[in-house]
């Protein structure tokens, strides 16, 4: 095989590419992946990871602000450092971009350093990146292949996704914020408004709240965090609005008019009155878009749908040889479902027994907002929706041990079963670590467990987990701590 | 302190066996090692040993007693210098019942000592399905709980989750398709708990009588291995789809060797030689060569996966007194032609003796049936899973045959080599077939 021809080439670094990539290196193909920019992708580099390097420096900071309340007493103040907590945030997020290109180097994965496009099905030529890095990066590793063409006899497009901008209300990295400028501020502004609060929007929000800016959150539906049963969502705002998070929705940002140092926003609520804030910055968290340009997709006639690439069950685009995963593949754009998607892509190609379609009822999704929320599979109006006869459970922190013990007794926890079978259909939570909690709902879910499996698991004492268990009780009338 | 001594499990699938027979009395001293009653199972009759040493105190089960289950409580050996007495006090709950129930009849009794081997919780309400010859059936519990309320029977389902696992679009699959119904599919009842595909399927015993008039014929209740010779051969019929191949061998060769080994073999001080082989024997050979060089037909069927053999073990088919049973010679391509005719003529004459133990007559790859000495000229077996194929062999007979283009005789038998089309298909079996028929009629190339 010429130097230059693969069995697999994977465009994008993200977690849905490299994770590809090593499964494939597993299977036993020779496979190369191409990155324009950074390894590990948006993900480890300016999404997942950093974020949540942030949030534990504002989380401490909470727990600092509390500590009478935990009998410990503070001299002086706590204050943070700007700069050491993105320095922090990026030196977290440099450790992960380093271990990937370990990762590659150890899985005998070629990465070629450039930017990808399709010439015809089996071949990509890399050239320079057609846009400008985003800065600061971390050292580009070393070993790469570089500019040139390279063939493969299956290509998968993980591209990953973009910041969607509004008309109008363009980030320009200065007065309107991307994620990219909110992961890494100079200084702390003093207020801020934060468009949409899906799960970018909402951690950006929580983050600088705790860091003591005067936040405004502005979104377009009934709910923050919209996708979350409604029941959560609102639990969420009232304690995000305990902690001082001013929160207005039903209501969209018109228009802006910038000054040199401010940016005043126009807010105009479901009954048509405009008010205007006037803000220092503005993070435009609308939602994110794949991206599809560039590729030579349109040329070979790649479908594509509302901005994402269309694909079967395990990846196929409508071209034979060219797949596509992750977040270009369409929603929801998350991490885990990126690399699963990934995972059953390149098995089916490799022939693995027993592959089958990703099933979209069972990706669980994670919010690291203060208080954290966490679902999996139906909400409650979801699964009314879908005419099922159900039954729901709901528990709180502030009848469980731990919780109480932990300072955390504001939370709770709710599950939904179908009433006829006993399938778990849904589990949705809001409070302390429940990111951490939601994966035994959803290995229940995945292993197809009913309601009477759950009961007769034993959950350790004292656990947060205990809530769970406890939800499950509530929904058959068997609940024991409350 | 009295010691139990409970219904064995002579195989890893016994569930149950008859008591044929006591060898010892209440009273009887024994040691260990010393048999004490024989024990029929579906396939065989064996001998139960002593493990300790000790006075017979009590017999709980009588002999002639049938469906005796595994672990049951048959009879209690008193320790040295124990009496009876000690019967009584044993009420330890694993002995008390040979003392509460001294004159009871044969059946069980309530609070027998048995093992909880089967015996399930009466409030347990999703028990883990298993098939009819108790192996589990994998399957999340929503597929449980789904197949039991759809009446479906996990066991007539293959699953499509991780190593087989019956999950819940199994079951959606099997509704869609209509199916997987339990025999008597009973809502309220467990799915596990619906008849495996039984042999009962027929006409029932009251349907059959009423046809004859009372006293125009005698019943014969069935023995274990009728009812195993019934189920199995029923399960492989319904299931498995036959695919039959018949072809003729000329034996003069094959006649002409058996002569000259026969005549080659040494003898002992007594002039008995050392083997005879038979014209069985060499078929064995041939059809365990013949898949050695057609792997690819010594397989047997799952649903998940192909089970290539290694090895070619072939079961030949013995008729013994009340059903019939298949020793089987394990590598026989491996074997010398006169280690497999001795060992046929062991474990034939102990089939006989229904001696044989589990180990020579579960299992196997392949079969042979002959017929040929009953003067039957071509037939077709039934194939005995987990086997994919058995010969069938008709009798050598003289036929006349064409010879460069005349006619001539030759001594001719038909066989007929029944498939598992499921695993081996017909152009397989030919090959197959083809292969044994150059051994049978090149028989040199059996030696080397």
């Amino acid at each position: 095989m010429a130097d230059t021809a693969y069995d697999v080439i994977i465009i994008g670094s993200g977690p849905g590419g490299y994770v590809t990539a090593i499964r494939a290196a597993q299977l036993g193909l020779k496979t190369a992946i191409v990155e324009r920019e950074h390894l590990g992708g948006i993900c480890l580099n300016w999404g997942c990871i950093p974020t949540k390097a942030l949030l534990r420096s504002a989380e401490i900071l909470d727990h600092a602000n509390h500590a009478k309340s935990f009998g410990l007493k503070l001299d002086g103040t706590m204050t943070a450092d700007v700069k050491d907590v993105v320095a922090r945030s990026r030196g977290v997020s440099g450790r992960l971009n380093g271990g990937v290109g370990f990762l590659m180097k150890k899985n005998k994965i070629d990465v070629i350093w450039g930017e990808a496009k399709l010439t015809k099905p089996g071949e990509i030529v890399v050239g320079k990146p057609s846009k400008p890095a985003v800065e600061p990066q971390h050292p580009a590793p070393k070993g790469t292949k570089g500019e040139g063409t390279y063939t493969a006899k299956h290509i998968i497009v993980a591209t990953g996704a973009r910041p969607r901008a509004l008309p109008g209300i363009e980030p320009d990295g200065k007065l309107i914020w991307t994620y990219f400028e909110a992961m890494k501020p100079d200084t702390m502004p003093k207020t801020m408004v934060v468009m949409g609060s899906g799960a970018i929007g909402i951690e950006f929000a929580s983050f600088y709240r705790s860091m003591g800016v005067d936040v405004t959150v502005v979104e377009l539906m009934a709910n923050v965090m919209p996708v979350e049963d409604d029941e959560i969502s609102k639990f969420a705002r009232k304690a995000l609005e305990k902690r001082g998070l001013k929160i207005i929705t039903e209501a969209k940002v018109t228009k802006v008019d910038k000054a040199a140092n401010s940016i005043t926003a126009h807010v105009e609520t479901k009954d048509g009155k405009v008010s205007q804030i006037t803000t220092d910055h503005l993070i435009s968290a609308v939602g994110v878009q794949g991206n599809i340009e560039n590729l030579g997709l349109e040329a070979l006639g790649v479908k594509t749908d509302r901005g994402c690439i269309v694909i079967d069950g395990y990846g196929k685009t409508s071209v034979p040889g060219i797949y596509a995963i992750g977040d270009v593949a369409g929603p929801p754009m998350l991490a885990h479902k990126a690399e699963h998607e990934g995972v059953i892509c390149i098995e089916k190609i490799a022939g693995v027994p027993g592959v089958h379609p990703m099933d979209h009822g069972k990706i669980p999704g994670c919010t690291y907002c203060n208080p954290q929320v966490a679902s999996v599979g139906l909400t409650e109006a979801k699964a009314k929706e879908q005419g099922r006869d159900i039954r729901v459970g709901r528990y709180s922190f502030n009848a469980n041990g731990k919780a109480i013990a932990l300072g955390e007794d504001n939370g709770m926890i709710k599950v939904i079963f179908d009433k006829t079978t006993g399938e778990l259909l849904g589990a949705h939570m809001c409070g302390a670590e429940v990111t951490e909690l939601i994966q035994g709902f959803v290995v229940a879910m995945n292993l197809e467990t009913t309601e009477e499996d759950l009961m007769h698991t034993i959950f350790p004492h004292p656990t947060l987990s205990e809530m769970m268990k406890e939800s499950v009780l509530d929904a058959y009338g068997r609940v024991l701590n409350a | 302190m009295p010691i139990n001594i409970t219904m064995p499990a002579l195989s890893p699938t016994m569930e149950e066996g008859n008591l044929a027979k006591w060898m010892v009395k209440e009273g009887d001293t024994v040691s260990a090692g010393d048999v004490i009653a024989e024990i029929e199972t579906d396939k065989a009759t064996m001998e139960v040993e002593a493990v300790d040493e000790g006075t017979v105190g009590k017999i709980v089960i009588p002999e002639g007693t049938e469906g005796v289950k595994v672990n049951e409580l048959i009879a209690v050996l008193l320790e040295d210098g124990e009496d009876a007495s000690a019967l009584e006090s044993s009420g330890n709950g694993t002995g008390a019942v040979a003392g509460n129930a001294p004159d009871k009849a044969p059946a069980v009794p309530d609070s027998a000592p048995v093992i909880e081997v089967g015996a399930k919780a009466a409030g347990d309400p999703m028990p883990a399905p298993s098939t009819a010859d108790g192996s589990r059936i994998f399957s999340s519990p929503l597929a449980r709980r789904l197949a039991q309320q759809n009446g479906l029977d996990l066991a007539q389902l293959s699953g499509s989750g991780p190593h087989g696992r019956i999950i819940k679009r199994d079951i959606e699959a099997a509704i869609a398709a209509g199916t997987g119904k339990a025999a008597a599919a009973p809502a309220a009842a467990p799915a596990a708990a619906a008849p495996a595909p039984a042999p009962a399927a027929g006409p029932s015993a009251e349907q059959v009588l009423k046809l004859f008039e009372d006293g125009s014929y005698e019943l014969e209740p069935h023995d274990g291995m009728r009812k195993t010779i019934a189920k199995r051969l029923t399960e492989s019929k319904q299931t498995i789809p036959h695919f039959y191949v018949s072809v003729d061998c000329e034996l003069d060769a094959l006649l002409a060797l058996r002569a000259q080994l026969n005549g080659a073999a040494p003898t002992d001080k007594d002039g008995k030689p050392a083997y005879k082989l038979s014209v069985n024997d060499m078929t064995i050979k041939a059809l365990a060569l013949a898949l050695r060089d057609v792997p690819d037909a010594n397989v047997s069927w799952t649903d998940d996966a192909m089970v290539k053999h290694k090895h070619a073990d072939v079961g030949v088919a013995v008729s013994i007194p009340g059903g019939l049973i298949t020793p089987i010679v394990r590598q026989a391509e491996m074997k010398p032609l006169s280690v497999i005719s001795n060992e046929m003529k062991d474990m034939g004459r102990r089939a006989k003796e229904r001696k044989l133990k589990p180990e020579e007559y579960q299992g196997g790859t392949t079969a042979v049936s002959n017929m040929g000495m009953m003067g039957v000229k071509d037939f077709s077996a039934v194939v005995n899973p987990p086997h994919a194929t058995i010969l069938a062999v008709g009798a050598g007979e003289k036929r006349p045959v064409v010879k460069d283009d005349a006619l001539a005789v030759a001594m001719v038998m038909t066989v007929t080599l029944s498939t598992d089309h499921r695993c081996v298909d017909g152009a397989l079996g030919a090959e197959l077939l083809a292969a044994f028929k150059g051994y049978i009629e090149n028989p040199m190339s059996m030696l080397v």
